[in-house]
C-alpha cells in the first residue's frame, strides 16, 4: 500500500492531468452528430499512434549490442508511424468528401 | 536543460492540438481542419522526441522504420475503398495497439527492478497487456469486416474468456510482485493477451463491428497513456487519455443509436439469439416490380425518400443513385434520403458515400426528421437496406432487434425494396416488411437496378 502512495506523490502532477483530460475527453464528443461519428474515431484513431512516441524513445535508448531492443525497437516505430499516417490520411479522405457537399 | 524545457513546450503544444483537433472534428464545418492541425501536432512532437531528447540515438533505425511506415501507411490510406474504410481504421488501431505492446514488452525485459517499487511494473503489465487485446482483437475485427472470419460461438464461451483473462492478470499481479525479470512468463503473458483479443472478437456479429472497433480504438489510447507513464512523457500521456475517454464516450453513443447496451455487444447476443426467432412466423408472398412499374411509381410521385444501406456502398451505386435523384427531381418529384444513423457498417457511412456522389447535404434527412414525413411520402426506395427499416423493431417483443428506433417506411404510400435476394440482413433476421401489402421487391445488383431505372425513368 506504501509502494501506492509513493507512487501517487510522486506522479501527482500526472494524475492530475489523467483525470482532467478523462473529463475533458468526454466533454469534447459529448455533441457530436451521429454523421461524424466514423471520421471522430479514426481521427481519434490517429491520435492515439502518439505511441509512436514511446517507440522512438525505445529504439533512440537502445544500447548498440541489444538486439532485442534494437529490433523490436524498429517494429514498434514502424507500428506506430502506420497508426499515424495512416490513421490522419484515411481520416482526412473521409472528410474531404464532406467538404465536397458545401458547394 | 535547455532542450528539455523546449521539449516540454512542445509536448504541450502538441497535446492542445490534440484537444482542438477532436473538438474540431465533432463539428462538419471545421471537421478537416480538426484532423490537420492534430496532424501538425503530432508531427511536432515525433520530431521533438527525435531531435532534442539528449538519449536519442540510433537515427538511422528510427528513419528507416518512420520511413516504411508512412509510405506503407500512405499508400495503404490513399488505396483503400470507401466501402473498405471501417476495416482500415480497424487495421490501423491494430498496429497502435501492437507498438504500446512491443514497448512496454522491450520495457519489461529492460527494467530496473532495483529501483521504483510493484507500481511501475504493473502499469508496464497493463499497457502490455491491453495493447496486445487490442491488436489481436483489431485484427479479428478487420478480418471479419473483411469477410474472411465468420463469428465462432460456442457453450461457455463467456466463462472461457472470463478464465483467460484472470489467467493473465493473476501472471501480470505475480510479475509485479517479483523482484527480478522472468521473461519465459513475459512471453506467456504475451500470448495470453493475444488470445484473449482473438476471444473477445470472435463471438461479435459484423453488424456491431463499429462499436467494437471504436471500443479497442479507446483501449489502445489507454494502452498509450499506460505507455506515457512509463516515460514520464506527458504527450503520450494527454494523447492516449483523451483517445481513451473520448473512445469509451463514442462507443456508448454508437450503442445508443443502435438502442443496444455495450455490454449486450460484448455478449454478442445479437447474431445467435435472432436466427431461429421469426421463422415460425406466417410469411405471406413477396410481389416483384417491374423496372418499368417502378419507373412509372417514381415519375407520378410528389415525395420520394431513398433510404440506402451497405448494399448502396458493396455496389458502389451512390453515383448512379445521385442521376435517378436528379432525373426525379427535373421532373417534379421531391426526392431525399432517409439516413438511419447505423446505416452502413459505420455511424455516417452513407453520408460519406453519398457526400462522393455530389448528393447536396440539406438532401439527407437524419432519422427523426424523415420519420416525421412519412405518412406524405409517396413513396420509399430502400436501396440495399435491411435491419433499419425492420418493422419488427416496433412490432415483435421477441425480436434481438427490438427497441432499436428504425426508419418507418411502412408510412409511406408505396415501398419498392431493391435487394439482390430474400437473405436477411447482419442481424440475421427475416424482415416481415417484405410481405405487406404495399411492398414491392425489384430483386438484382442495386447499381444495376439503378441504371434500368434511370434508363426507364428518362424515357417517360
Amino acid at each position: 500500500m506504501e509502494q501506492v502512495f509513493n507512487f501517487i506523490g510522486e506522479n501527482i502532477r500526472f494524475i492530475y492531468l489523467l483525470v482532467l483530460m478523462v473529463f475533458l475527453g468526454i466533454e469534447v464528443i459529448s455533441h457530436v452528430p451521429s454523421v461524424l461519428h466514423t471520421p471522430l474515431m479514426s481521427g481519434a484513431n490517429a491520435i492515439h499512434g502518439v505511441v509512436i512516441v514511446g517507440a522512438i524513445i525505445v529504439m533512440g535508448r537502445a544500447e548498440p549490442d541489444n538486439y532485442l531492443a534494437l529490433i523490436l525497437g524498429f517494429f514498434a516505430v514502424i507500428l506506430g508511424t502506420l497508426n499515424v499516417v495512416g490513421g490522419f490520411v484515411v481520416t482526412d479522405r473521409m472528410l474531404e468528401m464532406f467538404k465536397k457537399k458545401k458547394k | 536543460m535547455i532542450e528539455k524545457h523546449i521539449t516540454d513546450l512542445i509536448y504541450l503544444l502538441g497535446s492542445v492540438t490534440f484537444i482542438f483537433g477532436l473538438k474540431m472534428l465533432s463539428h462538419p464545418d471545421t471537421a478537416r481542419s480538426g484532423n490537420l492541425v492534430a496532424a501538425a501536432g503530432m508531427t511536432l512532437a515525433i520530431f521533438a522526441t527525435i531531435f532534442l531528447d539528449k538519449t536519442t540515438g540510433n537515427y538511422l533505425w528510427i528513419f528507416g522504420g518512420i520511413a516504411i511506415g508512412t509510405v506503407v501507411g500512405w499508400i495503404a490510406a490513399k488505396k483503400v475503398k470507401m466501402t473498405a474504410m471501417p476495416q482500415m481504421v480497424s487495421l490501423f488501431n491494430g498496429m497502435g495497439g501492437a507498438c504500446a505492446a512491443v514497448i512496454s514488452f522491450v520495457e519489461y525485459t529492460k527494467h530496473d527492478f532495483s529501483h521504483g517499487g510493484w507500481v511501475n511494473i504493473a502499469i508496464i503489465m497493463a499497457a502490455l497487456i491491453i495493447g496486445s487485446v487490442s491488436f489481436a482483437g483489431s485484427m479479428i475485427a478487420f478480418g471479419k469486416l473483411n469477410g474472411n472470419i465468420g463469428d465462432l460461438v460456442f457453450p461457455g464461451q463467456k466463462i472461457i474468456n472470463l478464465l483467460i483473462l484472470a489467467g493473465a492478470v493473476v501472471i501480470a499481479v505475480y510479475l509485479s510482485s517479483q523482484h527480478s525479470g522472468d521473461n519465459t512468463l513475459l512471453l506467456i503473458i504475451t500470448l495470453i493477451a493475444l488470445i484473449y483479443g482473438v476471444m473477445f472478437v470472435m463471438p461479435i456479429g459484423c453488424a456491431d463491428m463499429p462499436v467494437v472497433i471504436s471500443l479497442l480504438n479507446s483501449f489502445t489510447g489507454v494502452a498509450a497513456a499506460f505507455g506515457g507513464f512509463v516515460y514520464n512523457n506527458q504527450v503520450m500521456l494527454t494523447g492516449g487519455i483523451l483517445v481513451g475517454s473520448a473512445g469509451t464516450i463514442l462507443t456508448i453513443l454508437m450503442c445508443k443509436a443502435m438502442n443496444r447496451s455495450l455490454f449486450n455487444v460484448i455478449a454478442g447476443a445479437f447474431g445467435t439469439a435472432g436466427g431461429a426467432k421469426g421463422g415460425d412466423k406466417e410469411q405471406g408472398t413477396v410481389k416483384e416490380i417491374s423496372v418499368s412499374d417502378a419507373g412509372v411509381l417514381l415519375s407520378y410521385s410528389k415525395k420520394v425518400f431513398i433510404v440506402p444501406g451497405y448494399g448502396l456502398a458493396v455496389a458502389q451505386a451512390q453515383h448512379t443513385c445521385h442521376e435517378l435523384e436528379k432525373l426525379l427531381e427535373e421532373k417534379g418529384v421531391e426526392v431525399r434520403y432517409a439516413i438511419h444513423p447505423v446505416a452502413g457498417r459505420m455511424p455516417g457511412h452513407m453520408n460519406v458515400l453519398l457526400a462522393e456522389a455530389d448528393v447536396p447535404y440539406d438532401k439527407l434527412l437524419e432519422m427523426d426528421d424523415a420519420n416525421g414525413d412519412m405518412d406524405n411520402t409517396d413513396v420509399s426506395i430502400i436501396i440495399g437496406a435491411n435491419d433499419v427499416v425492420n418493422p419488427a423493431a416496433k412490432n415483435d417483443p421477441q425480436s434481438p432487434i427490438w427497441g432499436m428506433p428504425i426508419l418507418e417506411v411502412d408510412r409511406c404510400h408505396n415501398v419498392i425494396i431493391m435487394k439482390r435476394s430474400m437473405a436477411a440482413g447482419y442481424a440475421g433476421i427475416d424482415n416481415e416488411l417484405f410481405f405487406y401489402p404495399k411492398t414491392r421487391m425489384l430483386f438484382g445488383d442495386a447499381k444495376a437496378s439503378l441504371q434500368k431505372l434511370v434508363t426507364e425513368v428518362k424515357a417517360i
